[in-house]
């Protein structure tokens, strides 16, 4: 037990630090977030605990859900719509970027529910607020990695496993969408305390997004379409979005059926650039939610 | 747990000396209140007249306080008047609008206990979840964890889910797990009525045990008693701004005006009139010993007489006087009215007075308050004057306590 002249004295030795948010801009952000991160690792347990808790099933509704997806697309476009005629392994295509959509599309939408869902902890004690988009970051990583598994199995028994040096662009891949899913989901969580919208917005957004990017048909049929003619001004645009290239780089590193005519020239380049691009986006992300965040405990 | 020699008690302490661990440094604090929530209603009304379907709160206005450390400090306030508001500054859960809030140490925060439990989880996972909030390391939260569950009493519920306990059980480990982090400063606001009876005796013998250890205790209560008992000193807040601040015992009494002050206020807008606001009045108070002189201590075995003048500006048939005799503490040593021991006066309609004889005076040493006041028939008080009169008994190495018996002993041989 520590007396009370030690307490004092260590109370004396310690500097005065302003309550709550500390000073330094990102980097003190950052410091702060890494000290918590027992805390953050708790969260992302908290949410997957209790995400299937009293079901019957459990965990694995976390694999159902995307293999009916799965099932559908295969069946309607691909067999029935005739898909698959056009695009070899038409399966594994399809799996591959609702995978990677998937963790896009559960990063943003987690993050943007997290800062309201945890009104409780939020009004009771200050930790980092960025600690609870975060852990909807990590939650939705962990679906992602369980996925990637049921992918691998899927490549194995259709005989195409990614064998080749293909494979590594599933890293940049992963750091593009973690990067611009963090910031879009960080902004749009703050944003949602002050304007509950939000979450219905993003709704929209993720469904139209996922039209948007060749998920269910192929990057080449879009560039046939639009290379020439009125809508050529598109597909810069449609090609360089981040979603995009996140597709395109996991079938390049799953979808071994693909040739050089399926993706658009120096896909790496194009990818290492919107990643610089979305680390400047998380930068200010982050400085908007650094912001908005003194009023969270009252405007929730 | 053991009592370390070296602890001291609160009145040994140098408080001049401390370290501050809070410093609140002219801070106010704003609320925009808004009338129109959907963005649907946000955009018609932008710009100008959005102005106008928002208000401005100031929660707190231009607030300083010095926290130093090993003290106990109660904030005191009517509803609304920003007590809450300053804790959570304090805890940085809210930003102040101007001004800054800087402190030093471990805190701890028991506000809106339990809010941070995850119903879904069991007990157990929320007790390490609650702690790693708090900022205990996972090992420090595995230490403490029997103490953790014996303190809350718990018992074998820790591995059911919270969402079937009850409220208690719910409070209990928040409270327990709360007070384990070890915090320097701990901001306490209106939870410690909640438990039964027992727990809340533990959680009081806990606050004094952490004063004992040099704690700093920040504490919001509704509870007068219990802030006069538990605090060196108190803020008296209104309106968000600070009205008093200084040692407990006055800043209760000063609250207390406060409160009649809304009282009068809220009776004026009524529409009553002055005669139905203040009815009566206890007019003076005077005591006296017969063979001490005014101001010299009592000793034991002394009468005391009180006299209560009072009036009643319109005619009453019934009506009963009294008085209530405090420690310093706030605890309720004595106190008698005129219908308990049967003596009815006169009707009254003007001003009169009431004598009484206390006889044979037995209170343990130490200061003692006089609360004097008028009351209908059915106990409802007129007029109360608190504080009408003070006096003292005389110290005595003997006793402790608020009592004097006559003791004495012998040894039983086997």
């Amino acid at each position: 037990m520590t007396t009370v002249n030690d307490r004092f004295d260590r109370l004396r030795s310690e500097p005065l630090v302003p309550a709550g948010r500390p000073a330094g801009g990102t980097v003190g952000s950052l410091r702060e977030i890494v000290g918590q991160r027992q805390l953050l690792d708790l969260l992302i347990r908290r949410d997957l605990k209790s995400r299937y808790k009293d079901s019957v099933l459990g965990f694995a509704w976390t694999l159902i859900r995307p293999l009916v997806q799965l099932f559908i697309y295969w069946l309607i476009l691909g067999q029935i719509l005739g898909s698959a005629r056009a695009i070899p392994e038409f399966a594994i295509y399809i799996f591959a970027g609702l995978t990677i959509y998937g963790l896009f599309s559960e990063i943003v939408s987690g993050a943007t529910g997290s800062v309201v869902a945890n009104a409780g902890l939020l009004k009771k004690v200050y930790v980092p607020r960025e600690i609870y988009p975060l852990s909807s970051v990590g939650g939705a990583l962990f679906n992602f990695g369980v996925q990637l598994v049921i992918l691998l199995l899927a490549t194995l028994a259709f005989r195409a496993f990614p064998s080749d040096v293909g494979i590594l662009y599933f890293f940049p891949t992963v750091a593009l969408v973690l990067i611009w899913g963090t910031a879009i989901g960080l902004l749009f969580s703050a944003l949602n305390v002050y304007l509950r919208d939000m979450a219905y917005l993003v709704e929209v957004l993720m469904m139209l997004l996922m039209w948007a990017s060749p998920i269910v048909y192929s990057w080449q049929m879009v560039f046939e379409r639009a290379s020439s003619g009125a809508w050529a001004w598109v597909l810069p645009f449609y090609t360089n979005n981040p979603i995009t290239l996140a597709v395109l780089g996991m079938h390049r590193s799953f979808w071994t059926a693909g040739g050089p005519e399926h993706y658009p020239d120096h896909l790496l380049l194009r990818m290492g650039i919107a990643i610089a691009v979305g680390l400047v986006a998380l930068f200010f992300c982050q400085r908007a939610f650094a912001k908005l965040q003194g009023n969270f405990a009252q405007e929730i | 747990m053991s009592i370390d020699n070296n602890v001291l008690s609160p009145d040994d302490l140098d408080f001049a000396d401390a370290p501050t661990v809070v410093s609140v440094r002219n801070v106010s604090k704003r609320f925009v209140i808004r009338k129109d929530n959907s963005l649907k209603e946000r955009i018609v009304t932008l710009g100008r007249t959005g102005r106008r379907h928002s208000e401005d709160f100031w929660a707190l206005r231009d607030v300083s306080l010095d926290i130093p450390a090993g003290t106990t400090i109660g904030l005191l306030g009517p509803n609304g008047s920003g007590k809450s508001t300053l804790l959570k500054v304090i805890g940085g859960i809210l930003e102040p609008t101007e001004g800054e809030v800087s402190r030093r140490g471990r805190l701890a925060a028991l506000i809106e206990l339990g809010a941070g439990f995850h119903p879904d989880l069991t007990g157990r996972e929320n007790v390490f979840l609650n702690a790693a909030i708090l900022g205990l390391t996972q090992d420090e939260a595995t230490d403490k964890f029997d103490d953790i569950l014996a303190f809350s009493g718990i018992g074998d519920f820790i591995d059911t889910q919270v969402k079937f306990y009850s409220s208690g059980m719910y409070v209990r480990l928040a409270f327990a797990v709360a007070i384990h982090t070890d915090p320097d400063v701990l901001l306490v606001d209106e939870v410690l009525a909640v438990g039964d009876e027992q727990f809340q005796k533990k959680c009081l013998d806990k606050i004094r045990e952490f004063q004992q250890q040099g704690r700093t205790i920040v504490l919001v209560s509704h509870s007068l008693g219990q802030v006069q008992e538990l605090c060196d000193s108190a803020v008296v807040l209104h309106h968000g701004e600070v009205k008093f601040q200084g040692s407990a015992r006055h800043a209760v009494a000063n609250f207390r005006e406060i409160l009649e002050g809304r009282r009068v206020a809220e009776a004026e807008a009524a529409g009553e009139s002055e005669d139905e606001i203040n009815p009566g009045s206890v007019d003076a108070v005077q005591i006296s010993a017969p063979g001490r002189a005014p101001g010299e201590a009592l000793r034991p075995g002394d009468d005391l007489y009180i006299r209560i003048t009072m009036s009643h500006r319109s005619y009453i048939d019934d009506w009963s006087s009294g008085f209530k005799i405090e420690n310093q503490h706030g605890h309720l040593v004595y106190g008698t009215d005129s219908r308990k021991i049967e003596f009815r006066g006169a009707p009254l309609e003007g001003t009169t007075t009431v004598e009484y004889r206390l006889q044979d005076l037995r209170f343990g040493p130490g200061p003692y308050f006089i609360h004097c006041f008028i009351a209908r028939a059915t106990g409802e008080h007129i007029a109360i004057q608190r504080d009408a009169a003070r006096f003292v008994m005389a110290d005595d190495p003997k006793h402790l306590g608020m009592h004097r018996i006559e003791t004495s002993a012998r040894e039983l041989s086997a």
